[in-house]
């Protein structure tokens, strides 16, 4: 062997080892940050967390259910808002649609999905805080909406296309109209898939903080209805971790672990379900 | 990206071919405007976002005019507004971030497509999909309590130590900064290029490293030389799709970078960014001036992102349809 | 999944009815300066009136006269008392005025960040003014180790803390510094957010206590129970008269002696660099922003109700938190004042 091509090969497997490094490294982030969370915040997870109200500065104890809560109240609006917009625009796109206006509403969902979060945020103040002069729950899972519509339309629209088309020429053939077509055999079959864009765009709101900030505000207290300010987990992890308490500090790297939990556990079962469905292609 | 071949045309026979009292009796009519109305809903609402920051910032607009992004001075008692300090803020750390995603993310993605078994390589890239699901915040509570004091203890003074003669590591250690900034960026923008440059580099196709192989290349020269140029729209499109999202983050960079506005050579400086002075500033700005000056510096972020991202996918789409073109791995 | 739509939406209008507007809820927002204090309050309060939840959001000063002035919220907290514009920007806005009702008096302090010193270090103001100005940049530059003889100061560099948002704290902090220092008072000027020459900047009392905490050689300004609560140093300034005041509750309070006796009507008064040779020369009252019309008579009176506890009851509850309380002579005519909220 040549000192050349010995040379290339010790190259090759240096530089193949790099990158199998890269791939470790990459990997381990995402343990290194369950780890922290978990060590750190792990034993602050008890009863109070989840059932007490903040305390007064500077005193200890007191929980984040209230923040549970308006998240989960948030979340509940957002899923209610964004996904029917999502779902049934994404039918028109896939069963109904030409060409051009197909074109333009992906286009404008692209556009929607890439803007960053905190202008959604001053987007939903402009449109709901300030005309009505009124932080609320309903501002928050407003804005939280507006970023599901878009993934929930596209992924969606792509499992109803991955339908096969002998499925749906067979209802025609049987003599159902389109709509009925769609609901008793396209959506059935493209179910999995939707169900699995909704559960990933949902996980992907949990954790969103920038656009709550001037819509929801905040509450020390529970927040009665829909049109009051709300705490939301991932705000009070914000403030609670920028704070000298230590005691919060506690606070908010159990919510962190809460709430991390809480979305890789949905992103895991997304793909179960995908996983076991008909094979589709990945968006 | 193996897709179902492209045309998809509306399923089933031409509905034009009924007629219109036909299709309405049958509910068809009725389901395609209802449809048709939350499609559209889609469209209007994003026009009505892009109204509404070209609206809200008609103060600034005429005020300052495109002095707005060559003056750095940021006074609210003063009434003036100038965006640089946090243009550069922005610019600096997503290149900061860039420059050790980048190298890592497609050394990575390299691994992931080319060495690694499929089942292994599945499984850590199911992990990095993990990953791109954490959100911002989490990734600001590891900067403030584990990236922070790194830096500030030991990986600040190391380098101040070996290269402080550049301008780039000078000053004091704050913890906080450019440099830390664009680290957790780095982080989080990590998982995009992986999964993005994995998806084309497997769908390269498998002659092309073949071809290599039997001309005597090594795995890694076949890889480097033919597979990753022949990917390579792709994977800049994934880079463009990490430094959209880099440069709209906001709670991470807030958290971490020290919010001053301030131009400075040094990497150790602290600085600001457009996401982050917006959250800091919009809920408190007195003065329709000050508050519309922030509305523009949101409408300059939709700007690039839009543009970043229209590129991103252009490249991306690009590289899958040359690879699925040349026949199919 | 019909059946599973169908007790979603059992469930969407149980949680609706449960939740619907039961207690009366108020939101506030504002100054961070007397946040401790506040939450204090509106808890004892809602603990007495299980019916009414008074919600306060800490933005910072600057975020409470915005919001009041928008009317997203019922009532702003600020310890920068509103100037001549933005009164006439909220009269104009609603046709009617906003009045300040002054709560506890409180204290900027110099609070620092020093490895291995725990002593109480004596600050001039013209060594305060430096730092802020960035001209005196290390810890043991002569204008800071001259009144600390015996303490070893070393040559690190100072890391500057501020506020990052429009901040009350920061406007008495700079009135303090515009009044004794010329060079500050033309450089830079007294606002609730200025252009800073220098320094970090963080969103709140509490994030700048937490960044000087963990910022080794940092030197910032909080109020004054954010650094007890936090067992953080913090140091004496030079007064009008001379003396090296702590802030504390007889400090604080002499430093409003003058201001007690010359209230103005509107109630907004500085008392910074006040003199007596006992009074702590950064410190201030701290001010409610309350609209003088409601339209939904509950909220004011609810408003009204608080107010009223507060300056009662209330009160007692300040020295546990190291706020002084208000002057007898500023309560009389705060009660009176009262009665213009209609």
């Amino acid at each position: 062997m040549s000192p050349r091509l010995r040379w290339r090969k010790f190259v090759s497997g240096f530089m193949l080892t790099m990158t199998g490094v890269c791939a470790v490294v990459a990997v381990s982030v995402l343990f290194l940050i369950l780890g922290y969370l978990a060590v750190h915040g792990g034993a602050s997870i008890n009863w109070n967390f989840f059932t007490k109200l903040p305390v007064p500065v500077g005193e200890t104890g007191g929980g984040l259910a209230n923040a549970i809560l308006g998240s989960a109240k948030m979340l509940l609006l957002a899923t209610i808002f964004g996904v029917p917009i999502g779902f049934f625009g994404a039918i028109y796109l896939a069963e109904f649609s030409g060409g051009t206006t197909a074109f333009i509403v992906r286009y404008a969902a692209d556009l929607l999905n890439g803007v960053p979060s905190i202008v959604i945020g001053i987007f939903a103040y402009s449109l709901v805080v300030h005309p009505f002069k009124q932080y609320s729950t309903l501002a928050g899972g407003f804005a939280l909406g507006l970023m599901m519509i878009p993934i929930t339309l596209r992924s969606t629209e792509e499992f109803l296309r991955a339908v096969p088309n002998p499925l749906r020429e067979a209802a025609m053939a049987l003599g159902a109209s389109k709509w009925k077509t769609i609901v008793t055999v396209i959506v059935p079959a493209a179910y999995r898939g939707i169900l699995t864009a909704v559960l990933l765009a949902f996980a992907r709101v949990a954790g969103e903080t920038a656009p709550l900030l001037f819509t929801a505000l905040g509450n020390q207290f529970w927040s009665p209805g829909w049109t009051h300010p709300t705490a939301s987990l991932p705000v009070m992890i914000f403030t609670y971790a920028l704070a000298p308490y230590d005691d919060w500090h506690r606070q908010a790297w159990a919510a962190g672990l809460v709430l991390l939990v809480l979305i890789l556990v949905i992103n895991i079962v997304a793909r179960a379900i995908l996983s076991r469905g008909i094979a589709v292609p990945r968006s | 990206m193996a897709t179902t071949t492209s045309t998809v045309p509306s399923a089933g026979p031409v509905a034009g071919s009924r007629s219109f009292l036909s299709r309405l009796r049958q509910g068809d009519e009725i389901a395609r405007m209802i449809t048709f109305l939350f499609a559209a809903s889609v469209v209007l609402v994003t026009l009505l976002l892009v109204f509404e920051l070209w609206q809200g910032s008609v103060l600034p607009r005429h005020k300052f005019g495109f002095n707005f992004f060559r003056t750095s001075v940021w006074d609210p008692i003063f009434e003036q507004f100038g965006a640089l300090p946090f243009i550069y803020g922005t610019l600096v750390t997503a290149t900061v971030s860039l420059l050790i995603a980048v190298p890592l993310g497609i050394g990575a993605a390299i691994f992931l497509a080319e060495l690694a078994p499929a089942r292994v390589s599945d499984t850590l890239e199911f992990f990095i999909d993990l990953l791109a699901a954490v959100p911002s915040v989490i990734y600001g509570v590891l900067g403030v309590f584990m990236v922070v004091p790194l830096m500030r203890q030991y990986v600040q003074p190391a380098l101040k130590h070996s290269f402080g003669f550049l301008p780039l590591f000078q000053g004091p250690a704050y913890g906080v900064g450019f440099l830390t900034a664009g680290i957790v960026l780095a982080i989080m923008v990590i998982p995009y290029i992986i999964s993005v440059s994995r998806e084309v580099l497997l769908s390269v196709p498998r002659d092309q490293r073949e071809a290599a192989l039997s001309l005597g290349a090594t795995r890694w020269e076949s890889t480097w030389k033919v597979v990753v140029p022949f990917a390579r729209a792709g994977i800049f499109g994934s880079i463009f799709l990490a430094l959209a999202r880099a440069l709209g983050e906001t709670m991470a960079v807030t958290m971490v970078i020290g919010n001053t506005p301030v131009i400075s050579a040094s990497l150790f400086s602290p600085g600001y960014s457009i996401a982050a002075v917006i959250a800091n500033e919009f809920t408190e700005a007195t003065g329709d001036l000050h508050t519309q000056s922030l509305i523009e510096l949101g409408l300059v972020l939709f700007i690039l992102t839009f543009i970043l991202n229209g590129f991103a996918r252009l490249l991306i789409v690009a590289t899958s349809k040359r690879g699925s073109g040349l026949g199919h791995a | 999944m019909k059946r599973i739509a169908g007790l979603l939406l059992v469930v969407l209008a149980v949680a609706g009815v449960l939740w619907a507007d039961n207690p009366l809820s108020i939101t506030g927002a504002g100054a961070t300066f007397p946040y401790p204090m506040y939450s204090k309050w509106f808890d004892e309060y809602h603990k007495k009136n299980a019916n009414l939840e008074i919600n306060y959001q800490s933005i910072g000063s600057g975020g409470g006269i915005k919001q009041v002035t928008e009317g997203t919220v019922d009532f702003g907290a600020t310890d920068g008392p509103m100037n001549d514009d933005q009164l006439k920007a909220f009269q104009d806005k609603h046709g009617f005025g906003i009045l300040h009702f002054p709560t506890v008096l409180g204290a900027d302090v110099p609070a620092y960040n020093i490895p291995g010193m725990t002593a109480e270090l004596n600050f001039t103001q013209d060594a305060i003014a430096g730092i802020f100005l960035g001209k005196i940049t290390k810890w043991n530059d002569p204008a800071i180790s001259g009144p600390n003889k015996g303490a070893n100061l070393p040559a690190n560099d100072i890391v500057v803390v501020h506020r990052s948002e429009g901040s009350g704290t920061t406007y008495i902090w700079t009135d303090y510094l515009s009044k004794v220092s010329e060079e500050w008072k033309t450089k830079v000027g007294k606002g609730a957010s200025v252009n800073w020459p220098v320094g970090l900047g963080a969103k709140g009392n509490e994030s700048v206590a937490g960044t000087i905490k963990n910022t080794p050689n940092s030197f910032g300004y909080v109020e004054l129970i954010y650094a007890i609560q936090n067992n953080m140093p913090y140091g004496r300034v030079r007064n009008s008269s001379g003396a090296f005041v702590k802030a504390d509750l007889a400090s604080v309070t002499a430093a409003a002696a003058g201001a007690a006796k010359n209230m103005p009507d509107d109630f907004r008064v500085s008392i910074t660099d006040a003199p007596g040779k006992t009074a702590y020369p950064i410190s201030s009252f701290t001010w409610l922003l309350v609209p003088a019309k409601f339209s939904d008579a509950t909220k004011r009176d609810a408003i009204k109700g608080f107010v009223k506890w507060m300056l009662a009851d209330g009160q007692n509850y300040t020295e546990a938190l190291s706020y002084a309380k208000l002057p007898k002579e500023v309560v009389a005519k705060e009660l009176k004042a009262l009665n213009n909220v209609q």
